[in-house]
């Protein structure tokens, strides 16, 4: 594969590296008892520890700390024993307290990697440089009003895991790969809901450009990016506007960009006199965060299956390909479709591609046309199931299936049902189909004299007309080697 | 390390506060009878000596998620000087 861009005198490589935000799924926040839920009045899920009211103190979430540790075994990495609370000092309105608690120079989780799976069988390892746990900030509507911005609270000291990446990554794909895959971990370990929509994940990329071979050349980060495909657009307008300045004989200057959505451009956010000066120290109301090495252990394991591990099982097991197995373990609820679906019959297990195609493209593509998520799926797992048992048993050929399946989908009935309902069993009574090819041939004397002076082609013309009298029910394989053998008898 | 004026205003900058000529030399005399201070402690030697983080060796006090479901919107918006439907209004903030 090809991750270079054609530049004037010689080509690019992008270097890219993600700082992934994901909301953790908790009732409270990380320092307070206010709820996390999302969309409700402005302003009514605000303590007045989130508020900053003078001599409040923070009291650190439990379960906040377990989910982190979780995510962190989940991406491979090491948990540190301890770790500490520090303050980074900015003025904003949307943060009260004047700071962010996060954590600094002591992440509580350090080093790890995960991996990322390309169409082509091959895969690649995106190392982790740390997660740390710090507040959420409010949120600000900038364009109610031309004079005033309007804050909201609720979000403010929800918590937060950021996962930074190293620049391991090379193309806007690679990168769209990475975040895919943790928010599959975030969402298998049920650490984090996933949603890009309303926020819960978003990533700010760093990325620069650079002559193959050569030093990491100077970035730009691009702030706040909240769903794959921007990321990926934000990328190749960010690449080529550096290259253009590169090639023209520039130079880039570090910048903090905002992505605009409508425009697909990016623009400089801050300039440099304004550059933050953040002032990291300790935070002086938290102690150290300590976690003894039997809590690690309790958390590892009632650790759940993950994806890789789960891809590797379904490969194993059923033969799967690298690719396929990777489509189906991507999304907890897909592969457990898939787990209901094959083990619905016994016999199903022996085709496990044919289970895999039509989740992966029928159902998926009916799910989609319908605006439907596979959770509310109108088809059953068993039903599925038994649609794939009367194709692997011939009792109907793959294209009446796919009929079945979209009456399944609007009707709700079963595959049994239907297909007894509208008699559309296959035609495998040998005799059955000679007849009809016997008609066919009878009917079409000149196409069978020119079929015998050699044009092979007019083989499809007799498969059609026989397919149109048994309304598409004789069995395929069944109704050509009888038509080639009658044919052939003829010369 | 000293304390001058550009360093002070700076401080005074991000802390968004506003500092007279007057005040800024009185803080500069604060701040670096502080920092004079802390360079005395830097002669005591800390080799081999692992920072203290904590001194009363308590631990980490932590709370289970539980969240209250009180409606906080009439009491944090008390104080505020401007307000609209719940939100809070502030000088315009754009980047």
């Amino acid at each position: 594969m090809n991750n270079l861009i054609k530049g004037e005198k010689h080509d690019w490589e992008m270097v890219i590296g993600l700082e992934i935000h994901a909301q953790v799924k908790s009732n409270s926040k990380l320092f307070s008892s206010s709820s996390t839920k999302f969309g409700s009045s402005p302003n009514s899920q605000v303590s007045l520890v989130d508020a900053a009211m003078p001599g409040m103190l923070p009291v650190i979430n439990k379960y906040c700390v377990e989910q982190a540790i979780k995510t962190g075994v989940g991406l491979n990495a090491k948990i540190n024993n301890y770790s500490v609370f520090d303050r980074k000092n900015y003025f904003y309105a949307d943060l009260p307290q004047g700071y962010q608690i996060s954590q600094y120079k002591y992440p509580i989780v350090g080093e790890g990697k995960v991996t990322i799976d390309f169409k082509d069988g091959t895969s690649k390892d995106i190392r982790i440089v740390r997660l740390h746990l710090e507040q959420d900030a409010g949120k600000s509507l900038h364009d109610q009003n031309p004079s005033k911005t309007y804050v909201d609270l609720n979000r403010s000291g929800v918590a937060l895991m950021e996962i930074v990446s190293e620049p391991d990554i090379r193309t806007p794909d690679e990168a769209g790969m990475y975040i895919s895959k943790i928010r599959s971990i975030l969402m298998y370990l049920d650490t984090c809901d996933g949603n890009m929509q309303e926020g819960s994940l978003r990533a700010d990329v760093n990325i620069s450009v650079r002559k193959p071979g050569d030093e990491y050349g100077t970035r730009c980060e691009i702030k706040n990016l909240n769903s794959i495909k921007f990321i990926k657009q934000a990328i190749n307008y960010e690449a080529k506007r550096q290259i253009e300045i590169l090639e023209s004989g520039g130079s880039i200057e570090q910048n903090t960009m905002l992505f605009n959505t409508s425009t697909g451009k990016t623009r400089p956010m801050r300039n440099k006199e304004e550059a933050h000066d953040y002032r990291y120290f300790p935070d002086p109301d938290l102690l150290p965060l300590e976690i003894s090495k039997e809590e690690i252990g309790k958390i590892k394991s009632s650790i759940p299956e993950l994806p890789d591990e789960l891809k590797n099982k379904f490969i194993e097991t059923y033969k799967l390909s690298n690719y396929d197995a990777s489509v189906l373990t991507a999304e907890k609820q897909t592969s457990d479709y898939f787990n209901e679906t094959i083990n619905s019959d016994p016999e199903l297990k022996n085709h496990a591609k044919i289970v895999v195609n039509w989740i992966t493209s029928e159902l998926f593509s009916l799910l989609n046309k319908n605006n439907q998520d596979l959770n509310n799926s109108p088809v059953s797992p068993e039903n599925l199931g038994q649609l794939i048992k009367l194709i692997s048993t011939n009792e109907i050929s793959g294209k009446i299936a796919k009929d079945v399946l979209e009456d399944m989908f609007s009707s709700g009935k079963t595959a049994r049902q239907i297909v007894d309902e509208k008699g559309l069993q296959q035609v495998t009574d040998q005799g059955e189909i000679a007849k009809v090819i016997d008609e066919v041939i009878a009917e079409n004397p000149k196409i069978v004299e020119q079929y015998l002076a050699g044009k092979d082609k007019l083989l499809g013309f007799f498969v059609g007309q026989a397919m149109k009298l048994t309304k598409g029910k004789a069995n395929p394989k069944m109704l050509n080697d009888i038509l080639k053998q009658k044919l052939n008898k003829k010369n | 390390m000293k304390i001058d004026k550009n360093t002070i205003n700076k401080i005074a900058r991000l802390s968004r506060i506003k500092l007279d000529d007057k005040e800024s030399e009185d803080y500069i005399k604060d701040l670096n009878s502080i920092l004079d201070w802390v360079e005395q402690l830097n002669e005591v030697n800390t080799e081999n000596v692992e920072p203290l983080s904590n001194i009363s060796s308590s631990i980490l006090p932590q709370r289970e998620d539980i969240s209250n479901d009180t409606n906080s919107s009439e009491e944090i918006l008390e104080n505020a000087p401007d307000k609209l439907e719940g939100f809070f209004a502030v000088p315009k903030v754009v980047e």
